[in-house]
């Protein structure tokens, strides 16, 4: 184990749950998100992420249940394969190897044994519509090469495309053009909006299409906000359109109830509409979403949709308009100005949320814990507004204190600054805004830090600016209000632009200067523990320093252009990461030696925007000298294109299994007030219950250990066989296995006859099976196919036992 | 092209009243539309939607239904409680009958076309027969409470749907007494208002009634059962009219908004004979509210308080991209409606109920200071416009048409049943005005008027066929000869020309071809043949006696009176063809004159645009531009002559009302610019915009 690991770059959670529509089970029960690499499986009633379909090796760009077995759900990636997986159990059944990379996936009940994917052929930005035929075979790869053309110059996203009753046609939009292919004729229709060369119709383009499940209807979206419903689309000549006009902006997805009597719409207002009846006049809202709707689905029980935001959100929303989960993702905000921090308290990562707000990510959990609005104000999404951002932040004293900058600038000289100061509240268990100051600086503030030397009583802040100054904050007496105590006039224009100055944070006299020529100096960070004496920079022309505190000399210099450099708080080690046209290589050294300890080349293609180092809650053993620096902490960065990443052995989603795991057993129980009430109340018994048989009975499994048991609980009710099967094999688990020495001569001798049996049954079984694949309308009969094998082979063990010895008892 | 000094126009207060109730026959693919002010208007389809006949309207006769009966007899009946018949022929109405039930608010007329239905204030349904000359009261239907604002029988003649306040009643013919009683909700956005008045109803073939109300909505009821079927909720305002295809698969309402919505009946699945209503497009082409709507096999029309007639062609319906296939518009008659006396610089303005006189104005920079003046320029006025007089008609009757004669000192105006003819004299700044009286009995009434170039002459159209000749003294007149139509025909003359040496007269009816007379013997000099298309405008130019006749499908002739032939140009523009964006144009030529000392040049002007064709120029091919831009100046006149054509186009002027000439250098231009219009109509219904 210890020599195969080895450290490679791993996508680390916080993808993209936005990125393709999500989809429900035929249940409702589960919502399916693709999130990079992964499909995740999601509870509609608890939020909780249930399983993550791991096996895709690119990002995963489809996912569709099997129309003909609503059990499954199909998966298509960037790695050219379709997979197939059992979502109850989380497992990966089938896996078709197409070959080209695949941007979208569609399934038609119609078509039994062939999906629909969209390719990219040639052109860059020419896609085709094709349909896979998924041949049957055993085996768990199997090669699907089988591609029948259906249509051609279509958009990549599968929001241009709707298949549109049962699979009769299949329109797609791309410009200003609506393609239409009647699979039964065998015919395109296309139809044309005037475009941009009168003005009037300037956005006219398409930016979606949804058909109505039962009628000859499709709506589009466009440009312009507006809705068209067209008709009589089978003729060239006598097509007819409606329009819908409510959004001011573009729409950007559409779909249809299930019956089809209600059309969903969404865009950047970030409401939801419903238009009742294709009227215009007749129409519902869900309004303040939050963020601007990137993809609306419909649960095929109809009782749900979800609505995917550019938040990275998705929220769950009942029949009547009323929302009822959020899922949330990483918040990814175009700028990340506050860059990765931890927070003390809960260890989750810290950065820039929805706009205005400061959001906790747990790292473990792939989830947000939650927003601090910081800036308080009504967001609102208007194009060209200027915003107000939330620049800087920083934790102080072991998470108690919270310093935030927020700045909006309109023009050269009107900035608005502001700096908050947050104070944690055990009672709430949250941040609570204790000072705010207007105004702290003249000029933008440049750095903000929290004094963290452990003697110190009072807090301490100190900001620094490009005006010139930096000032000293701390709390004064216990009125909770920050007071400014000294303003320095210093003597250098720019603070930290060549100059180093060091200041000693009791008396606040200037202690040294390190002056260099270098060129400005881009990041500072003192070394830790046994290295604390030595200070880093990192210039803007590519050289990391060293400098030794105590004799005021410049320890080492180094040729690297950093970019990014962070100091882990449990180690000496630090990392920097440094840019070149290549990509992204990292390394990690102590500052008392220029050596660097740990070199990863070729980290990110991009360029990484933010490191931290996180702790670490079991540490690790590596073994390795190279790894170790891993084993107390464990680095994440960001890159530009937002995607958060981290170096591992392993991904981190197998950690996340066993918790959730749980929560599925769990979920079953409804959650009304009773079973709170209910359920603490059992859960003490079951302790005290337990405390008591522990020292009675100290061999008596307990019933969640028993394989059958559980085996027999977790399995749906409409699957399971009669009870009158089930009955042997429950009362047989609850026997001492002292006694079941006696019993299990008995069996010895049934297991035989039962092997020759079995073959018998087993032929028989495949013959069921190919009745099944030729006529598979009957549901039924598909869950009970879906009882995997060994559970048959169990029941069947159950039929053949002999009860004589229960009597015998 | 040459320089102009242009006096434009634009103080002809001029609006046209509102339209009311459009009425289409698809026999003869003609529209029947009457305004507010009792004007009722034929425009014919198939001839580019020219406006070929009129009724004028009359004070008291507000029309308030407007249908096709038996082909080709027209009805109307209005608040007066009279049905009226007008005749198509003579162009005056056959004859007015008394319903006795009161004001008439609603008419339709039996898909057989032999009854006639008339909904009446009192709530009385009173069915008509049409015989021969005339209609004859059969019977009543049961009585309603309320008045019955709209009507509409079954297809196949057996029921019919009649709108009312609050419910719709269906009847059955037969027996004449009400089966079914269908409340319609007053709700309306979750309020109650007052009363929910059914503006209109349509009965389909297959039982199905559509009807429209006050209340924004269009809702489908099943006239079996008398029950609701599905609701429309489609305007904050009342719809106010609705019209349904021959086919019954598509319909379209107008709503007080100024929206006209179009229905259709689509098929729910390609491959399944279910159909479903489907509200389709809209269209916002008016401003004001659609009072009328009307649904050809082609195009959807319509019209509203804002006085245009709106052609909206159904795309999918239309075979070729011809004129048909292009949105029209129609504002202003397609008449004239201004005369000018060249001599004294002025202007005689028709309104419905009055004429105006205006002196133009005058400008000092005139002569010399035009050459170094650039073109465009607005010259400085040293003397404004002049109103000099203001003369309104005794009666209730509207103007059909005036003239002042090219001298300034004769006034003539005619309305329906009187023809009046005035006698101006001028002292200095003083206008007297004196009424030549006893007019003998055969000028009751005439349909055109024309004086004569030296206005000793005056020829007057009158409504029977017969042409007038007048010979006009100092102060008295003369009744010099009278031609008779031709035997048989009893086809009014609407247009007019004379001749500037006052030798020919031509007049031209709405079908049959042009008459030329001979004025010095009295007698028919011939006939120009029969065009298909009706003659818009009318001119014979100096000198040469050439006739030059415009047709409402764009197409210009020139005649030549002595040699009773085409002339040779227009035997080479009819070879040739003209240029396919001058036959797309929108409107009529309503204007034709020639400038004296350019025999070559025709001047003629529709609503967008003025043209001078220059015959000695070659004509456009198909490939050239016709609408080219003002002639460079710097260019050298070698390229100026090469890439010129005939037809010199203006399309600085409009909408445009008349242009003539008045002396060689000096145009006249009226305009009555649409927004003008629209600001003298009563405010549409407000409407909440985005953004605003």
């Amino acid at each position: 184990m210890v020599e195969q690991e080895r450290v490679r770059v791993v996508r680390c959670g916080g993808s993209e749950l936005n990125f393709r529509r999500a989809v429900f089970s035929a249940d409702s029960k589960y919502i399916f998100c693709v999130s990079g690499d992964f499909v995740k499986v999601y509870s509609t009633a608890t939020e909780e992420c249930v399983h993550i379909l791991q096996g895709h090796r690119n990002l995963v760009t489809g996912i569709q249940l099997n129309p003909n077995n609503h059990l499954q759900l199909y998966s298509c990636s960037f790695d050219g394969t379709i997979k197939l997986w059992d979502y109850v159990d989380g497992i990966l059944i089938k896996t078709f190897i197409v070959g080209h990379k695949l941007h979208a996936l569609f399934t038609v009940a119609r078509a039994e044994d062939s999906v629909f994917v969209t390719i990219n052929k040639e052109k860059p930005d020419i896609f085709q519509l094709v349909s896979v035929k998924l041949p049957k075979s055993s085996s768990q790869e199997i090669e699907s090469k089988e591609l029948s053309f259906v249509l051609d110059y279509i958009n990549q996203s599968p929001k241009y495309i709707a298949f549109g009753n049962e699979g009769e046609y299949v329109a797609a939009v791309r410009d200003f053009y609506l393609s239409v292919y009647f699979f039964k004729k065998k015919t395109t229709s296309r139809f044309t909006l005037s475009s941009s060369r009168n003005k009037k119709h300037a956005k006219n383009n398409f930016t979606c299409v949804a058909c109505h499940p039962k009628e000859d209807c499709i709506a589009t979206g466009h440009k312009d906000g507006k809705i068209r419903l067209w008709r009589n689309f089978d003729d060239d000549k006598k097509y007819t359109y409606t329009c819908l006009h409510w959004h001011h902006d573009m729409v950007m997805d559409l779909a249809f109830s299930v019956t089809g009597t209600s059309l969903l719409s969404g865009g950047r207002e970030s409401v939801l509409v419903e238009w009742r009846d294709a009227a215009e006049k007749n129409k519902e809202f869900l309004p303040r979403l939050g963020a601007t709707i990137e993809h609306i689905s419909v649960s095929p029980a109809g009782d749900l949709f979800c609505t995917s935001h550019s938040d990275n959100k998705i929220i769950v929303i009942h029949r009547n308009l009323e929302a009822s989960a959020v899922i949330q993702g990483l918040v990814k905000d175009s700028n990340i100005f506050t860059g990765l921090m931890i927070d003390p308290r809960t260890k989750a990562l810290v950065l820039n949320g929805k706009p205005g707000h400061l959001q906790f990510y747990s790292l473990q959990s792939d989830k947000q814990l939650y927003n601090l609005d910081i800036v308080q104000q009504e967001y609102i999404n208007d194009y060209g507004l200027i915003q107000i951002e939330l620049t800087k932040a920083a934790f102080g004293c072991y998470g108690n204190w919270l310093a935030t900058v927020e700045q909006r600038q309109e023009k050269e000289t009107e900035l608005e600054l502001q700096m908050k100061l947050w104070m944690y509240n055990k009672k709430t268990q949250g941040f609570v805004l204790n000072t705010k100051v207007n105004m702290p600086h003249e000029d933008h503030i440049t750095a903000l830090c929290f004094c963290n030397a452990e003697k110190s009583e009072n807090p301490t802040l100190v900001t620094a600016s490009k005006d010139g100054h930096f000032k000293v904050w701390i709390l004064t007496d216990d009125s909770d209000i920050y007071k400014k105590a000294v303003g320095w006039t210093c003597d250098f224009v720019v603070s930290f632009e060549e100059i180093v100055t060091i200041w000693d944070s009791e008396t606040w006299e200037l202690k040294c200067t390190f002056c260099q020529r270098a060129g400005k100096i881009r990041h500072l960070c003192f070394g830790r523990l046994t290295c604390s004496k030595y200070l880093l920079g990192a210039t803007e022309n590519g050289i990391l320093c060293c400098w030794n505190l105590l004799s005021c000399a410049l320890e080492w210099s180094a040729k690297l252009n950093v970019r990014v450099m962070e100091p882990d708080l449990n180690s000496e080690n630090i990392a920097a990461i440094s840019h070149s046209s290549m990509g992204s290589d990292l390394f990690v050294f102590k500052p008392s030696e220029p050596r660097p300890l740990y070199i990863q080349k070729n980290i990110s293609r991009e360029e990484v925007q933010w490191g931290v180092f996180v702790p670490r809650d079991v540490p690790e053993s590596f073994t390795s000298e190279a790894y170790q620096w891993l084993n107390r902490s464990q680095f994440y960065f960001l890159t530009k294109s937002q995607s958060l990443l981290t170096l591992s052995t392993k991904s981190p989603e197998e950690k996340l299994t066993p918790t959730s795991k749980q929560l599925l057993a769990e979920e079953s129980l409804p959650t009304t007030p009773f079973y709170f009430i209910l359920g603490k109340h059992r859960q003490q018994q079951d302790e005290k219950l337990n405390a008591a048989l522990e020292n009675e009975l100290v061999q008596l499994p307990l019933t969640e250990n028993i394989p059958a048991i559980s085996e027999l609980l977790h399995t749906p009710a409409h699957v399971l066989p009669s009870a009158s099967f089930l009955c042997s094999m429950f009362v047989n688990s609850l026997l001492l296995s002292k006694e079941s020495k006696s019993a299990e001569e008995i069996p010895d001798d049934v297991d035989m006859e039962e092997e020759k049996e079995r073959d018998d049954s087993d032929e028989e079984n495949d013959f069921t099976e190919k009745v099944q694949d030729t006529d598979n309308t009957d549901l039924g009969e598909d869950i009970i196919h879906q009882l995997s094998k060994s559970e048959e082979k169990e029941l069947r063990k159950f039929r053949k036992v002999d009860y004589s010895w229960i009597t015998a008892l | 092209m040459g320089e102009f000094k242009v006096h434009r126009v634009r103080f002809f207060n001029y609006v046209p009243s509102g339209i009311r109730c459009v009425a289409y026959n698809n026999q003869s693919n003609r529209l029947a539309v009457s305004r507010t002010d009792g004007t009722v208007e034929i425009y014919n389809l198939s001839a580019n939607y020219f406006q070929e006949k009129f009724f004028p309207g009359h004070e008291s006769r507000a029309t308030e239904a407007l249908c096709w009966a038996k082909g080709q007899r027209l009805f109307s009946a209005g608040l007066n409680g009279e049905i009226i018949e007008y005749d198509l022929q003579a162009l005056n109405i056959k004859y007015a009958m008394d319903a006795f039930g009161g004001p008439i608010w609603s008419m339709a007329a039996s898909p057989s076309g032999s009854q006639l239905l008339v909904g009446c204030e009192d709530g009385s349904v009173k069915l008509f027969q049409i015989t021969p000359g005339k209609i004859q009261f059969e019977r009543n239907f049961d009585r309603q409470k309320s008045r019955i604002l709209s009507l509409s029988w079954r297809p196949s003649g057996t029921h019919i749907a009649a709108g009312s306040i609050d419910y719709i009643s269906v009847f059955d013919v037969k027996s004449g007494s009400a089966i079914h009683k269908m409340l319609v909700d007053r709700q309306y956005m979750g309020v109650s208002k007052r009363k929910c008045i059914i503006w209109g109803v349509a009965f389909l073939s297959d039982g199905t009634v559509i009807s429209v109300d006050s209340a924004g909505k269009v809702q489908f009821w099943d006239s079996a059962t008398g029950t609701l079927v599905k609701n429309h909720l489609i305007a904050n305002a009342d719809v106010q009219s609705i019209a349904v295809s021959d086919q019954e698969d598509s319909f379209v309402v107008g709503t007080a908004e100024g929206t006209v919505f179009h229905f259709q009946l689509v098929s729910v699945t390609s491959n399944s004979s279910e159909k479903q209503w489907v509200r389709t497009k809209p269209f916002q082409h008016h401003t004001h509210d659609v009072r009328a709507v009307a649904h050809s096999p082609t195009a959807l029309i319509s019209g509203g308080t804002d006085t245009h007639l709106v052609i909206r062609p159904l795309m999918e319906k239309v075979e070729v991209k011809n004129y048909d296939a292009a949105l029209r518009k129609i504002t202003f008659p397609h008449r004239r409606l201004i005369s000018c006396s060249k001599k004294k610089q002025l202007l005689l303005f028709q309104f419905a109920h009055h004429l105006e006189l205006w002196q133009l104005g005058s400008t000092v920079a005139t002569g010399k200071f035009l050459v170094p003046g650039k073109n465009g320029d607005t010259l400085p006025l040293s003397k404004d416009a002049d109103h000099l007089l203001h003369l309104k008609t005794k009666g209730p009757e509207n103007i059909i048409c005036s003239c002042i004669s090219p001298c300034g000192s004769w006034i003539a105006y005619s309305t329906a049943s009187r023809f009046f003819l005035y006698r101006l004299s001028y002292e200095r700044d003083n206008i007297s005005l004196q009424r030549v009286s006893k007019m003998p009995a055969f000028l009751r009434s005439a349909l055109q008027i024309l004086f004569s170039e030296d206005s000793a002459k005056l020829f007057v159209a009158s409504n029977q066929g017969s042409l007038h000749i007048i010979r006009l003294l100092e102060g008295s007149f003369k009744h010099l000869h009278t031609f008779q139509p031709q035997s048989g025909t009893v086809e009014s003359m609407c247009l007019l020309a004379v001749s500037p040496d006052g030798n020919w007269l031509a007049a031209s009816g709405t079908s049959a071809g042009v008459h030329v007379y001979n004025v010095k013997n009295l007698k028919l000099h011939c006939t120009v043949p029969a065009y298909n298309f009706p003659v818009t405008a009318l001119a014979i130019a100096p000198s040469t006696n050439n006739l030059v006749i415009a047709h409402s499908d764009q197409q210009v002739f020139e005649y030549s009176i002595p040699d009773k032939q085409y002339t040779e140009w227009s035997r080479t523009i009819q070879k040739q063809g003209f240029h396919h964006l001058w036959l797309q144009r929108d409107t009529p030529i309503t204007h034709i004159s020639f400038h004296l000392k350019r025999p070559m040049h025709i001047l003629l002007h529709d609503a967008y645009m003025f043209c001078i064709i220059d015959k000695s120029l070659p004509l456009p091919n198909d490939k050239t531009l016709l609408y080219n831009p003002l002639p460079p100046k710097n260019e050298s006149d070698v390229i100026r002559r090469r890439t010129a054509h005939a037809f010199k186009i203006s399309k600085i002027y409009k909408p445009l009302l008349f242009m003539d000439l008045l002396d060689e250098r000096t145009l006249v231009a009226v305009e009555r610019p649409l927004d003008d219009i629209i600001a003298q109509l009563p405010p549409p219904i407000k409407k909440k915009k985005f953004g605003t």
